[in-house]
């Protein structure tokens, strides 16, 4: 790091090789690119779980299916939430392209409020379920149903938290370098939990209910 | 050996402080307009409604045809939002993002097909044929 350093070292004459290691193939200190690959391991995951879904969610073990079980218009509201704190999210990175510090803050509080709202309907599903004894006991395919969607929510759920941490950053530092890199972070990661729910609708609920 | 490595991080270090333009314009580009999400919240909201009305108002009678329709929808909205919420292509970060997007892909695709055809067929060819009646008297 010191001049010393690059006085010494063999490639201090070589300006070409020195200004081409530090930009070009390392673009935002690859922040980005890192959190990307975390979601690509994510993915994986959810991979794994829709797998097993897939060999076991027939296997009702002679109780409930998702025909008996799914409330599909309950599931529309839930993708509605979803859906609709995704775009809410868009508008939070365009106000922070326009270095709006109150319509980052004022979108991120809408994101967050769509967020609980696909939480709380997934919460009160997940109980009305185990209340009416097809809790992940019962057979191999609620299991996998709870296993798989309930992931999801963790998700969600800590995507929550996050959110609200940076609102807190950004109100009291300001939309400074790190904290819009975060807010990019979230953005992703917002996005993708958004399109890991299109294959749960789609796989688990919707095919679920046909026979 | 060492040496390579502190011109690195200087290298790094510099980049920061005299590119700080440069960071700025490419971060930029890497989310969209007011446009984007439009297009892609309409096109989402579309694609989603279509599955929901085709299985709930039981539309195509046959349920295989049913499934191979809403599993299509699926696929095109996940490339929308991918495009439109995600800003995916070919040049972000260099290219990098693609790549890793596609190898994940092949993976994705390697683990649900694998083991729904290796588990279908361990259930078509391995399991005991059982009775109704020992079905019922097994634990």
């Amino acid at each position: 790091m010191s001049d010393a350093a690059l006085a010494s070292s063999p490639l201090a004459g070589d300006p070409t090789r020195f200004y081409d290691t530090g930009g070009h193939h390392h673009p935002q200190n690859g922040t980005l690119l890192g959190f990307w690959l975390y979601l690509m391991s994510d993915l994986l995951i959810f991979a794994c779980l829709f797998a097993v879904y897939g060999v076991l969610g027939r296997s009702y073990a002679a109780g409930p299916t998702g025909a008996d079980l799914f409330d599909l218009p309950l599931v529309a509201v839930n993708t509605a939430m979803l859906l609709l704190s995704s775009i809410t999210y868009g508008f939070a990175m365009l106000s922070m392209q326009r270095r709006s510090t109150a319509g980052v803050l004022g979108w991120l509080a809408v994101t967050g409020l769509f967020g609980l709202a696909f939480l709380g309907l997934e919460l009160y599903e997940f109980a009305h379920l185990v209340h009416a004894g097809a809790g992940p006991q019962r057979s191999a395919f609620l299991s996998s149903f709870f296993a798989l969607v309930g992931t999801h929510g963790l998700h969600v759920a800590f995507g929550i938290v996050w959110l609200v941490v940076l609102m807190v950053q950004v109100r009291r530092f300001g939309l400074h370098e790190a904290n819009r890199r975060r807010l990019m972070c979230l953005s992703l990661f917002w996005h993708f939990l958004d399109v890991v729910w299109i294959g749960v609708f789609t796989f688990v609920y919707l095919m679920g209910v046909l026979p | 050996m060492s040496q390579p490595h502190d011109t690195h991080a200087m290298a790094h270090g510099h980049s920061h402080d005299e590119h700080g333009g440069e960071h700025h314009a490419h971060e930029e580009g890497a989310h969209g307009s007011m446009r984007d999400y439009v297009i892609g919240f309409v096109l989402s909201v579309i694609l989603t409604a279509i599955p929901f009305w085709l299985v709930m108002g039981n539309v195509i009678q046959d349920p295989g045809t049913t499934a191979l329709v809403i599993l299509g929808f699926a696929v095109v909205q996940i490339v929308v939002q991918m495009v439109y919420f995600l800003h995916m292509n070919a040049r972000s970060e260099g290219g990098w993002n693609m790549l890793a997007l596609m190898f994940t892909v092949v993976l994705v695709v390697i683990v649900l097909a694998g083991s729904l055809w290796v588990m279908h067929h361990m259930n078509a060819n391995m399991m005991p044929h059982i009775s109704t009646h020992d079905a019922r008297v097994m634990p």
